[in-house]
């Protein structure tokens, strides 16, 4: 009870305590705190496996946890009701389109599930599809099958958006008009949960991203700052005299470069000074979480994860575990 | 810098206005209600049967075998008279209806639900506030539609090529309402359970098809059943077509027919009986199976 009111109290819409969830005897979730505060981009990311969806469907109220506290908009997804789900929207990437209606009528009758939805047309447009209106979804390229998953996601104007590899398949352009309608959605007060494996998707979208690995989150922060980003060393590479490339790894690079103007005393020939990308640091915090992983062997696939991880194959495999009841 | 303190203000402002909002919809979320189960079974309803029509594999495939099997068994045995002034032809239309309403109600819905399940189309619909009996209402509807189009379908057929003759007594009319509801809920609720045995869209019509066709050789339907023999219908009796394409010839063929049944008379009691008894074993299972997302 107390839990409740703190939550309405800090305007979370997602708050998350010592979640658990095995399939069989393999352990999918770790133990994961999270928390959503309301109208923010809160993007996680992970490899195939991590733990990642089954994470996201236990918030969906999909799926049963094993242990843990679940709240979701002041309810608990495994007990909410059509109340709740009228709260919430959730983007789903089909198989199949579904059946054999036209793009209006699909949203017209999926609108007609929630009490105050956006009009369908409104819905349509904002995910660009208003030329393929009368268009029968099975006709759909792809590109446009996920824009109207997402049109279906948002006519109930969802309190808190669930988007699960939402542009997975996009051409660049159809993805840089998805951000844009993702900004457009938070500038309304959407809360949004993403779940990407882009990079620049999350640094361009998210005010937090949490990292997670192994069951587990292995870091948490805004895209500027997540694992120690800001802080870390730069990297100041030229050309030394020699034709060689010359790199000093430093936390102090404006230091290094006044000694190397002065060592030259005209331009420093190819010189860059580098930041680690948003890109380096998650590649990192997923080795650092899977060799630690193995070392503590306190998961019996810990090992099998680990050694798999670069492995296209046996990654299938792992996220076929996790989609098991 | 001055860039990142706009963008931090900008967050601040999409989170004023979703605390905002979150008010505002507390406040709305009384008087915003929940649209009707009523009027939202009525929509799925009105989809489903759309969507069917649409469909021309399913309605080919539906509306098409059941006449066209009837007429090519028909023309091939028809007129060959069974005894007692009853040609085989009548017997085969009044056993095609039974098979043609468990052909709309248990294999139509066992496949398709089987396929809206592993295509994930289940879980989309579970993810809204749409009520879960709107669902099943949307079916009830949609079964309605293709059941009474298929029976009126075959008995045209049988009334133009093979004498079947509509019944003038009340009631005989009578008997063919119950035997049609009961059958029909019966398959369904079968239909419905036996849905979650495909793994696959693509499995689910021939897993679905091969019982149902063995099902409809040993209860009466393809074979007229005093050919059937005897262990055959001895397990044609644990099912509901059996039953069903019974009640059907007590319907349309003349009274001395019942000669011809293995019990020498109609039985409607213990037709009745068989079908009570399956729809509320088909109920639990259906409660005790049905899932709205794919196992695999």
């Amino acid at each position: 009870m107390r839990a409740q009111t703190e939550v309405m109290d800090n305007g979370a819409a997602v708050m998350v305590r010592d979640l658990r969830k095995s399939y069989r005897d393999v352990a999918a979730v770790r133990g994961i705190d999270l928390e959503i505060t309301r109208g923010e981009v809160f993007a996680l990311l992970g490899p195939n496996g991590a733990g990642k969806t089954t994470t996201v469907e236990i918030l969906e109220g999909f799926r049963h946890r094993d242990q843990g506290t679940v709240d979701v908009l002041g309810q608990d997804p495994a007990r909410a009701g059509r109340a709740w789900r009228a709260r919430i929207g959730i983007v789903l990437q089909l198989a199949s389109a579904g059946p054999e209606l036209t793009v209006l009528e699909m949203v017209r009758h999926f609108a007609a599930f929630y009490p105050r939805p956006r009009p369908p047309e409104e819905a349509i447009d904002l995910v660009g599809l208003t030329a393929k209106a009368q268009s029968r979804v099975s006709k759909l390229s792809g590109g446009q099958t996920r824009r109207l998953d997402v049109a279906l996601g948002i006519v109930g104007r969802p309190e808190l958006l669930f988007l699960d590899e939402p542009t997975t398949g996009f051409d660049p352009e159809a993805r840089r008009q998805f951000w844009e309608l993702i900004r457009a959605l938070r500038g309304d007060g959407t809360t949004i949960l993403l779940t990407t494996h882009y990079l620049d998707e999350a640094e361009a979208l998210a005010d937090r991203i949490a990292v997670i690995a192994a069951g587990r989150i292995v870091a948490e922060g805004d895209p500027e700052t997540l694992g120690g980003r800001a802080a870390a060393a730069a990297r100041v590479s030229w050309d030394a005299p020699g034709g060689d490339r010359a790199t000093v790894e430093t936390s102090t690079p404006t230091q290094v470069i006044t000694g190397l103007a002065a060592q030259f005393g005209e331009e420093i020939p190819g010189l860059t000074v580098t930041r680690p990308t948003l890109e380096d640091i998650y590649l990192d915090l997923i080795a650092a979480a899977e060799s630690g992983d193995s070392r503590n062997g306190d998961s019996r696939n810990g090992d099998s994860r680990n050694g798999d991880s670069r492995n296209g194959d046996s990654r299938n495999g792992d996220s076929r575990n996790e989609e098991q009841p | 810098m001055t860039e990142r303190a706009t963008l931090a203000r900008a967050r601040g402002r999409a989170r004023d206005r979703a605390r905002g909002r979150a008010d505002a919809s507390a406040g709305l979320a009384s008087e915003a209600k929940l649209p009707g189960q009523w009027r939202l079974g009525a929509a799925r309803g009105g989809v489903e049967v759309k969507t069917f029509f649409r469909d021309r594999m399913a309605v080919a495939f539906v509306f098409g075998l059941p006449p066209i099997l009837l007429v090519l068994l028909g023309s091939i045995f028809g007129h060959q008279a069974a005894a007692q002034g009853v040609t085989v032809g009548q017997l085969f239309t009044a056993g095609m209806i039974a098979g043609g309403i468990m052909s709309t109600s248990f294999q139509y819905l066992a496949i398709g639900i089987a396929t809206e399940r592993e295509t994930g189309w289940l879980k989309r619909l579970s993810g809204t506030p749409m009520p879960h009996s709107a669902y099943f209402a949307g079916k009830v509807v949609q079964v309605m539609v293709c059941t009474v189009a298929e029976t009126a379908l075959l008995m045209a057929v049988g009334m133009l090529f093979y004498h079947l003759r509509l019944p003038t007594e009340p009631a005989r009319w009578w008997t063919f309402a119950w035997v049609f509801v009961l059958g029909a809920a019966a398959c369904s609720l079968l239909g419905i359970a036996a849905s979650s045995v495909p793994r696959s869209a693509a499995s689910a019509t021939p897993v679905i098809t091969l019982p149902f066709t063995v099902l409809q050789f040993i209860s009466g339907v393809y074979v007229p059943f005093v050919v059937v023999p005897h262990w055959m219908r001895v397990i044609a009796s644990f099912f509901p077509l059996k039953w069903m394409a019974q009640g059907m010839r007590s319907v349309f063929l003349p009274g001395q027919a019942a000669a011809l049944e293995p019990a020498g008379s109609w039985e409607h009691g213990r037709i009745a009986l068989v079908l009570v008894a399956w729809i509320a074993a088909g109920l639990v299972l259906c409660a005790k199976t049905f899932r709205w997302q794919s196992r695999s």
